[in-house]
């Protein structure tokens, strides 16, 4: 054959690959084919400018998964045979596990679906295959985090019914409606929520810090998995600001779309990631740092550095930035407060952190520590040691955007919870911010929908009107087991065992618990 | 005491999470189980799509097939991802060996120019095919909640691109990688009347909106007539024909598709066998689909190995589809 | 305000030779060691070079093989087959 033409070039031999394999239809209507790309209104004019954000092709894909995937396995198995559980700093760790696998492996599957659904809605092919990949690694984390978690089931309690709890645990509606929310919003706004917002701007806080921590605290099969699923998480960042860059370069009327998700979804994921706060501060025994530092780091560093970046399209900072980065020195204390008071209708234990502890979270945080949590922590700390470990029977008063309890403070005023509230349609709806109640003044119809756990179980909807119903029959919480203060459990109890065994001289005091 | 006090800690509390203990018993599950039962959300969906507010997310009636649990389609290779993974990475090893001799002595570049153009005439516009059968399943796999069914569509689907790719490159290897002969080769997929059936076949199933549909149409009717036809038959006669080298590269179609057979039949069993509504419902389908699969192949049965073998092919498609409890197409009777 | 570009690594032998690498391109760079993690910072733009990597490893090297070893990314990034960079404007 005539091979006069210049040889390709990687970029363009990739397009070969991928989008050149779609063509223009003339059989069926494209609107017909993707029907769900343009009620959006984003405006894009030429999908072939679309940059392939990594340049992976298949066979280079099963090949680098494969050689990941064995690794990742060989630990798995080296960890339940060693029985690595026993290895661990101290069992109340194994609550962080406990909230990861209720409150974000569901989420892994979700990504999983949603990515799955917009590798087919978008006409542009490159990015369909971009999204497609990023939908079976997905599938390949809620997969691993299963199986890293199948050990620690054996061992422990409250990781036994994950999925079902997401599904209806107060307190799990939160990741539960972040996912949901993006998954019922049209294409583009899923990628600006999760590619972006959610992968590119903030998941770092989740997996980077805590999965260091998780290895500090010497759990091998964790760490190996988190890390392992942020390999292929760098591609999912690069899809994430490639996509954005994308819509804003195909169209100025795209900007405010845009501006208006990235400031909806940084503020639904900072309140999401307040749990994660919390799973730094208060439950890793060993700290690698504290949350405001990650904060710091990672989004106030890192964020800064892409929103000075993306000042070229006229993007400015998510609105409410201010606000996130100043609870930075409170959110963790705040929620961590919540979970102590509500623990009796959680999957894992709480408890007060030791004296040590409190040192370092007063070195941490000096500024808010000591003045407005501290003094909270000893009370109760002291209360529980009388024998009235505290605990609240009153259903809290939910968000109706991010859903979680009305526990925040004002920003310039930490002695004050921040509340607020309009009335929609004759109806009266609460919010814990502006951040919140912003979101839901611009989409009404949405939020109303909103399944609020303390409303259904109010309304009977949860097998139950007492708690205690609720937790056991609706939730699958086993009362006794799962729930309530760490110090007592079941959990702790076999953990001292444990200790005892390999420590010895403490058998006498433990051979009691182990029985 | 003190042994007793180990026995104790190290003995496991329970076999297996809740949700695989409430299908298996509690005893000790296989990666399989853990990775692919009840994972996903089935309930107090929190706002209906904005692109679909007839449905909620993970709507069960997003097909009209009902079954009492989908969970009773399971995948007979068991696949979850790890193990998909490895089993591809091992079959791109040896498709990436054969590509690279067959560069590295020329064994395309040196046949007959004629035979080049049939293959980017005959073989090669088949990516395209390729594209469609990815989004397809990448459809179904959104659409799907049970996760042992989606996860073997977004293989399907990941598998379809892949093989469109390797397509792709026996076109890179005539044109020495200058994109000339799969600018040709799109020509013929557009322009050619060989090709336009089997394009209009892709268009419209790009607007199936039923997933289970789909993936009759897709996976078994479409695949079950061209898969044999291209790469059993095709093969064949391209070997007769003085081009035997482009078998290496087409091995891992062949191998692939035996494969797929195991888990699209084992589905059609259980949805088909299921009830006599899905069985009606699902003859109707392929009442519609089958002879337009059939139509769209014949021109490339008729450029090459002949209609009678693209007959035999359906009969044997007819054959499988009997095993599942359905009958031939109404337009094999005609 | 600085703007820094990262890159984050598993800390295992493949990163050794990783961090050798950026650290011999990048003299500016920054390295912190963190529990099983290795990460490395710099102002505004870091490059990972194909041609340093093949002589710290006495071996071909695919960019994409770092792929295995990554943990996170800030920046944009520009790869081709001589290179990957995170660069920001």
């Amino acid at each position: 054959m005539a091979t006069k033409n210049k040889k390709l070039n990687l970029k363009d031999r990739y397009q070969y690959l991928t989008r050149d394999m779609a063509w223009e239809p003339t059989y069926q209507d494209k609107k017909d084919i993707f029907p769900d790309e343009d009620f959006e209104g984003i405006k894009i004019t030429d999908w072939s400018q679309w940059e392939d954000p990594f340049r992976l092709t298949m066979d280079a894909y099963w090949k680098y998964q494969a050689e990941k995937e064995k690794k990742l396995y060989a630990i798995f198995d080296a960890f339940a045979q060693n029985n690595g559980h026993q290895n661990i700093s101290d069992a109340r760790y194994v609550n962080a596990l406990k909230l990861f696998l209720s409150g974000v492996s569901p989420l892994e599957h979700a990504a999983f679906q949603g990515y799955a659904k917009v590798g087919r809605q978008f006409s542009g092919a490159g990015a369909r295959v971009a999204c497609q990949m990023q939908a079976i690694d997905e599938l390949r984390h809620s997969q691993t985090q299963q199986h890293a978690m199948s050990h620690y089931n054996k061992h422990f309690n409250g990781l036994h019914d994950a999925a079902h709890m997401h599904d209806r645990v107060w307190f799990l509606s939160v990741p539960k409606s972040f996912f949901d929310d993006a998954r019922s919003a049209g294409p583009f706004e899923f990628l600006t929520a999760i590619s972006f917002s959610f992968e590119y701007v903030l998941t770092n806080l989740l997996f980077v810090p805590f999965m260091s921590g998780a290895a500090y605290n010497g759990d091998m099969a964790t760490v190996t998995f988190g890390f392992s699923a942020q390999s292929d998480e760098a591609r999912h960042m690069t899809l994430g600001l490639e996509v954005i860059k994308f819509i804003l370069e195909q169209h100025e009327d795209n900007v405010p779309i845009v501006q208006r998700w990235i400031d909806k979804w940084f503020w639904r994921g900072f309140r999401l990631l307040s749990l994660v706060g919390m799973m730094m501060d208060y439950m890793l025994p060993k700290k690698v740092m504290s949350w405001s530092e990650a904060w710091e780091m990672y989004y106030e560093q890192n964020g800064g550095a892409l929103f000075k970046d993306l000042e070229r399209y006229g993007i400015r900072p998510p609105k409410y930035q201010d606000v996130a980065n100043d609870a930075k020195n409170h959110v963790s204390h705040q929620a961590w407060s919540t979970f102590y008071q509500y623990s009796q209708a959680t999957n894992f234990h709480t408890w007060m952190p030791e004296k040590e502890e409190m040192d370092w979270l007063s070195q941490k945080y000096p500024d808010t520590f000591d003045k407005y949590y501290r003094p909270r922590f000893e009370h109760w700390d002291k209360e529980h040691a009388e024998g009235r470990r505290f605990y609240n029977n009153t259903l809290p008063q939910l968000c109706q955007v991010c859903q979680i309890p009305t526990i925040f403070t004002e920003k310039d005023d930490p002695t004050m919870l921040s509340h607020r509230q309009i009335v929609h349609e004759g109806e009266r709806f609460h919010f814990c911010s502006d951040g919140c109640c912003d979101i839901f003044k611009h989409e009404p119809e949405k939020y109303v929908q909103a399944w609020l756990p303390v409303h259904q179980i109010y309304q009977g909807n949860c097998e139950g009107e007492d708690v205690e119903t609720v937790v056991s029959k609706y939730y699958h919480i086993n009362i006794g087991e799962d729930n309530f203060e760490y110090i007592g459990s079941p959990d702790h109890k076999r953990w001292l065992a444990i200790k005892g065994e390999s420590g010895g001289n403490k058998a006498d005091s433990t051979d009691q618990d182990a029985a | 005491m003190s042994i007793e006090i180990k026995t104790n800690s190290a003995e496991p509390i329970r076999h297996t999470f809740g949700h695989i203990a409430r299908r298996f018993g509690d005893k000790p599950a296989s990666r399989y189980q853990e990775a692919s039962y009840d994972l996903e959300a089935k309930t107090n969906f929190h706002y209906r799509p904005l692109w679909d507010s007839k449905h909620t997310l993970n709507d069960p009636t997003r097909t009209a097939v009902q079954m009492e649990d989908w969970y009773a389609v399971t995948d007979p290779r068991q696949f979850y991802y790890g193990a998909y993974v490895g089993n591809r990475a091992k079959m791109q090893e040896s498709a990436d060996t054969s590509f690279s001799f067959c560069d590295k002595r020329n064994l395309l570049t040196r046949l007959p120019e004629s035979t080049q153009k049939q293959l980017l005439r005959l073989l090669v516009p088949l990516r395209h095919v390729e594209l469609g059968a990815n989004m397809n399943n990448s459809k179904i796999a959104g659409d799907v909640n049970a996760t042992t069914v989606s996860q073997m569509h977004i293989y399907q689907a990941m598998d379809r691109l892949g093989m469109g790719q390797y397509l792709s490159r026996i076109a890179l290897m005539l044109d020495g990688s200058t994109g000339t002969g799969l600018d040709e080769s799109k020509g013929y997929w557009m322009d050619d009347g060989l090709w336009q059936p089997m394009r209009k076949l892709v268009e419209d199933t790009l607007v199936v909106d039923d997933w289970f549909e789909l993936t009759l149409v897709q996976n078994i009717l479409i695949d079950g007539l061209m898969y044999p036809l291209v790469y059993e038959k095709m093969d064949q006669w391209l070997g007769e024909n003085g081009a035997e080298d482009v078998s290496m590269l087409t091995e891992f179609m062949r191998d692939w598709y035996k494969e797929s057979l195991r888990w699209t039949n084992a589905m059609m069993k259980a949805v088909v066998g299921e009830s006599e509504a899905n069985a009606k419902l699902i003859q109707s389908w392929v009442d519609q689909w089958e002879p337009q699969a059939y139509k769209a192949l014949t021109p490339l049965a008729e450029t090459t190995v002949g209609t009678e073998a693209l007959d035999e092919i359906r009969a044997q498609l007819t054959t499988r589809l009997n095993k599942f409890g359905l009958q031939q197409s109404q337009g094999v009777a005609a | 305000m600085s703007q820094l570009v990262f890159i984050a690594f598993q800390d295992n032998d493949n990163a050794r030779y990783l961090v050798e690498a950026i650290q011999e391109d990048n003299p500016r760079a920054e390295v912190q060691h963190q529990p099983a993690m290795i990460r490395i910072q710099a102002e505004k733009r870091l490059v990972i070079n194909r041609e340093t990597m093949e002589e710290k490893l006495g071996r071909e090297w695919d960019v994409q093989e770092m792929l295995v070893d990554v943990i996170s990314i800030g920046g944009n990034v520009d790869e081709d087959d001589d290179h990957f960079i995170l660069e920001w404007n």
